[in-house]
């Protein structure tokens, strides 16, 4: 295997060796350095700088203003819910708010940018010095879980510009404007991730915050959130190469794949003593490669400047002894409003319910399904890891298979419950427990669990005395199976005799006590 | 009836309440003046149909008894670079010909919200960039002084009143020269302009009217289409300081649609009959007495400061301080000055572009603007310069630079307010209005940086500042001199001009009566005119 094989071995595979934390790259393996920017619209009913309705999916350019199309004397004003959300997103991230920000334009010439410059935060954006820690989780890939931490380096407010739609059969360029003045947050993130997993991983806590606090839908494929990765190689120990920026990753499969391109393409270019090209590229959805893009080749001035229409925007903080009062917003009324987040709510979990880590990340990843397990758990008595298996393992297998979502399944919480506390007590068998299941998901049975259990005598014996002589009763009319068991001593004979009690009429044993009395009356 | 557009807004509205002369009639008689005066180009768009249909509804809140305020019925203009719904708003550009805006700046709102009637939207320099209303993609403005058209100065004939020789003609000023020469020519009592580093005060003073630049955010610029974000401000023209007034009255006040503008307490602006100029502390800055400052002005502006001081005002020399920045601020000046306008032009350029052209050309997936050919050599020269100096190799150099004089000039004005100072008294313009033949053979920046000298400042600290005619130059065109205050204080500006409309006695221009052979005299010998007219619907 040459070099570059092991090279590459080592990008796809590394993770692979089990341990806890991303494998630091040996001295002379190039080590991928990643850092993300965030695009993420803020979920608000109108747009950034004026009063018209941001709804998805309208007809192209109907949600177009005076200010999204530049007419002449218009002037952008501000949409204060939208600094809402960015400051709760920036307290979520654990950022800096800054009392004082300031708004840019920044020039550029594009056919869907009618004024010929967006409104941005270069200079003094909203908030800075944040930090995310996150769990990297692919069960594809990773044996276990581990985490990592990458710095929130800025959180700026921006307009969104339109969309071009290159119609290359006719040869023409159409712009829908829609898009156009739409809130955006950028968040900008510190170069510290090292592979696609790591970035993947990163891009889903930042979703779950999000969605969380409620500032943006993240929504990838509809363009709610996306992600522009800065992908550079460097050998340990060496500054950082030269990277390439990779823009309008819509989703977390084009995410991984871009990054994994890159490294390969980058790696083939200094392995074979060229020098990469600091650019813009696209990703190819269906090549799976990234291409550069030409009209962008060229490095631009922006020609930033201060937007004169707008007046520095001031906060203040209320819970510092020395506010002023002075400013739009108070910092405080929001960070009191920001719920749990969740790497506490996990860490919750693991802690209250003695979850294991890979449990917590799943029910932190879907709210309802979280939900579910703490109306269950409401009673304290229940043990969580049998509730959280009966959970994750039968309830959403039948539900999957009936493709019904967790908050319309017709076994409620509660029902749920007492299937938990009979299975708890020893009365039913886990396999009673997911005939129940079977019974109300599938089958449409309205009776309560316990009802079923009654109904259908399926409440298991597991009185010493009772099973000893149903078991005697079994041996006794099968003696065939007993002397072969005895001669041969194979297991076969055994599971036999086993299921000949278990198929007896109108009892329903406890084939754990079963087993034991039958090997002891066996093998004595 | 008769010289009723000579009048002032309360004389025509005492007028108008009594049923004395109807607004229908006051419309009539400003549009006949309109087209007498055609010949001067005041107007770029004129408004007859939509004026008569505002003039008729006026007349009859006038017969219910129910007029909206002091300016229902009153005939006023509008600066062309503000928008107008449904009415052509070409900022003086070939550029901006086809375009028609759907909405209607805040200040034009507010003035028809209070039943004024519109006569047209005024010429100007191309996107108001100059200070001569020259550089028009429709041609000049010329200023009714020595116009030859017939006028009387309030009954003096001291100052000649004839025609120029050989088709010489006198400057309107600018940019927003058409709005000044609407006033004073009678067709509107009132106009809007735009301030940006005189383009008010600067036409006013050549054509004899009174010109404010509100203190910044006062008057929100919602549908101004900016020259300088910072510095626009929208302006006001009248013939009496009253006027003025009670126009403020009507357009100042919070817009939320511009982030910048401020709430004051404006709404119900009188000023007082006979004001007063006890207590008030007027300051003669020095640095404004510039080389190349007519004598005329000097004298004017000595006099007026000497009779303010017999009224009881105190007057003093400005602090030392004043000097540093403002030395900067005229090197500033003489060098390309907009900094920002340039790059804000993206916009209309590529509208005009769209509309012209029917779009831009695709080569290889790229857009590529059309070639700027609709765009003269100031604004372009101004696009580019904006764009230069914006370039990261530039912006330290002088954007940044730029901005710190700024800074000095606003602490300046901060140190005279502080040290007791109320009131800022200097010429308006360093020379009353130059012949077209001597101001033509300046390039258009050196007119500028000429002209706008002691208007400028004002806009870069933001403060309120008026220019008042306060007497004639012996060529006959109207002498001005400038009141600044404090930001804010717009209302005591304006008393303290009120102050001096009452003790300089300028003779009034009074144009002759007999429009309707002047205006058969244009229509015969000049041939053209730039009227157009628009309906609102």
């Amino acid at each position: 295997m040459n070099y570059r094989v092991l090279a590459r071995s080592f990008h796809k595979f590394g993770h692979l060796s089990g341990s806890l934390q991303h494998t630091p790259a040996q001295r002379g393996e190039w080590e991928p350095v990643i850092g993300l920017e965030i695009h993420a619209q803020i979920t608000s009913v109108s747009k950034l700088f004026s009063r018209v309705s941001t709804e998805y999916g309208a007809p192209p350019n109907t949600q177009v203003g005076l200010f999204e199309s530049a007419h002449p004397g218009t002037l952008p004003f501000l949409n204060k819910r939208c600094v809402e959300a960015a400051i709760k997103t920036a307290i979520a991230l654990g950022a800096t708010v800054n009392k004082m920000s300031r708004f840019d334009r920044k020039h550029y010439f594009y056919p869907d940018l009618p004024a010929g410059y967006q409104i941005t935060q270069a200079e003094f954006p909203l908030a800075s010095n944040g930090k995310l820690d996150f769990m990297v989780h692919d069960p594809e890939v990773l044996k276990a879980p581990y985490r990592h931490a990458v710095d929130l380096i800025q959180l700026q407010l921006e307009e969104d510009s339109g969309k071009s739609i290159h119609d290359t059969d006719s040869n023409r360029v159409l712009v829908d404007l829609n898009r156009a003045g739409q809130p955006l947050m950028e968040l900008v993130f510190g170069p510290q991730l090292h592979s696609g997993e790591e970035a993947a991983a990163m891009v889903k806590e930042v979703a779950l915050i999000l969605t969380k606090i409620g500032t943006c839908d993240c929504r990838m494929h509809e363009g709610s959130l996306r992600v522009d990765a800065n992908i550079s190689l460097h050998r340990p120990g060496e500054p950082l190469g030269t990277r390439a920026e990779v823009k309008n990753l819509n989703s977390l499969r084009s995410l991984m794949k871009a990054i994994a391109f890159e490294i390969e393409r980058q790696q083939g270019i200094l392995e074979s003593g060229g020098e990469v090209v600091n650019e813009t590229r696209s990703f190819d959805i269906e090549s799976k490669e990234t291409v550069s893009m030409r009209d962008k080749e060229v490095l631009q001035d922006y020609r930033f400047m201060p937007e004169p229409n707008l007046p520095p925007l001031r906060l203040y903080d209320s819970s510092e002894p020395s506010c002023d009062m002075q400013g739009s917003l108070d910092i405080h009324d929001i960070r009191s409003s920001v719920p749990e987040l969740p790497e506490a709510v996990r860490q919750r979990l693991v802690r209250d319910y003695k979850l294991s880590l890979e449990t917590a990340i799943t029910f932190v990843n879907e709210d309802d399904l979280l939900a579910y397990f703490l109306a269950v758990m409401s009673d304290r008595r229940r043990d969580p890891r049998l509730a959280s298996n009966l959970l994750l393992t039968n309830l959403l297998g039948v539900l999957n298979a009936k493709d019904i979502h967790i908050t319309n399944s017709p076994l409620s919480a509660s029902a749920f419950g007492e299937i938990v506390d009979l299975r708890q007590s020893g009365n039913i068998s886990t396999s009673t427990s997911q005939n129940i299941m079977n019974a109300i998901c599938g089958d449409g049975d309205s009776r309560t669990p316990t009802q079923i259990v009654h109904a259908n005598n399926w409440i298991q014996v597991s009185d010493e005395d009772t099973l000893e002589k149903l078991v005697d009763k079994v041996l006794r009319e099968h003696q065939d199976l007993v002397q072969k068991y005895k001669q041969k001593k194979k297991k076969k004979f055994f599971n036999a005799l086993m299921g000949k009690v278990k198929k007896t009429p109108s009892i329903m044993a406890n084939m754990k006590m079963v087993d034991g009395i039958l090997s002891k009356k066996l093998n004595s | 009836m008769k010289g009723v557009l000579g009048a002032c807004v309360g004389e025509v509205g005492a007028q108008l309440v009594a049923g004395a002369v109807t607004a229908v009639e006051v419309c009539e008689a400003a549009l006949a003046r309109q087209a007498a005066v055609a010949a001067l180009r005041p107007f770029i768009t004129t408004t007859h149909h939509t004026a008569r249909l505002a003039a008729a509804a006026a007349h009859r809140r006038y017969e219910c008894g129910k007029p909206l305020g002091a300016l229902d019925g009153i005939p006023v203009a509008v600066k062309d670079n503000f928008c107008v719904q449904g009415i052509l708003t070409t900022c003086g550009s070939r550029m901006l010909t086809p375009y028609v805006p759907p909405y209607s700046a805040t200040v034009v709102e507010r003035l028809l919200g209070a039943g004024a009637v519109l006569m047209g939207k005024t010429n100007l320099d191309e996107f108001a960039m100059g200070s001569g209303t020259l550089d028009s993609s429709f041609g000049p403005s010329k200023n009714i002084y020595r116009s030859g058209m017939k006028y009387s100065l309030g009954g003096t004939e001291k100052y000649p009143t004839s025609g120029l020789e050989d088709g010489d003609w006198v400057v309107a000023g600018g940019s927003s020269g058409g709005s000044a020469l609407a006033v004073a020519t009678g067709t509107a009592y009132l106009a809007l302009g735009s301030d940006t580093g005189g383009s008010v005060r600067n036409p006013s003073s050549y054509c004899g009217v009174v010109g404010l630049k509100p203190s910044y955010g006062v008057v929100p610029r919602w549908g101004l289409v900016s020259l300088v974000n910072s510095m626009d401000v929208p302006g006001l023209v009248g013939r009496c300081v009253d006027d003025v007034a009670a126009m403020l009255a009507v357009v100042a006040g919070l817009d939320p649609k511009d982030s910048t503008s401020v709430s004051s307490d404006l709404k119900g602006l009188q000023l007082p009959p006979a004001p007063s100029l006890a207590g008030v502390v007027v300051g003669v800055p020095r640095e404004y007495h510039q080389p190349g400052t007519s004598r005329e002005v000097v004298e004017a502006w000595t006099r007026l400061a000497d009779t303010m001081e017999e009224a009881g005002a105190e007057v003093m020399n400005c602090p030392p301080g004043f000097h540093a920045a403002h030395r900067a601020l005229h090197r500033l000046l003489l060098h390309p000055q907009p900094l920002r306008g340039g790059v804000q032009l993206h916009p209309l350029h590529r509208r005009g572009v769209r509309a012209q052209g029917g779009g831009g050309a695709v080569h290889g997936g790229t857009v590529c603007p059309d070639a700027a050919g609709g765009l003269n050599e100031v604004v372009r020269g101004r696009v580019l310069a904006g764009n230069y100096f914006l370039l990261k190799e530039n912006r330290k150099k002088y954007f940044e630079q730029a901005l710190k004089v700024r800074r000095l000039i606003w602490q300046d004005f901060e140190a005279v307010w502080r040290s007791g100072v109320s009131l800022l008294l200097t010429p308006t313009t360093p020379t009353p209005a130059l012949r077209y033949s001597e101001f033509s053979a300046l390039d258009n920046r050196t007119q500028v940086a000429a002209q706008d000298i002691c208007t400028q400042a004002a806009n870069m600290a933001g403060v309120g500042a008026v220019s008042v005619p306060v007497g004639m130059g012996r060529q006959g065109v109207p002498l001005a001199l400038q009141l600044m205050a404090p930001r804010g204080h717009d209302a005591h500006l304006l008393a303290a001009a009120k102050w001096i409309e009452q003790h300089v006695n300028f003779p009034r221009l009074l144009m002759s009566s007999n429009y309707l052979i002047n205006t058969l005299f244009i229509y015969l010998f000049t041939g053209t005119t730039t009227c157009r007219s628009r309906s609102l619907l």
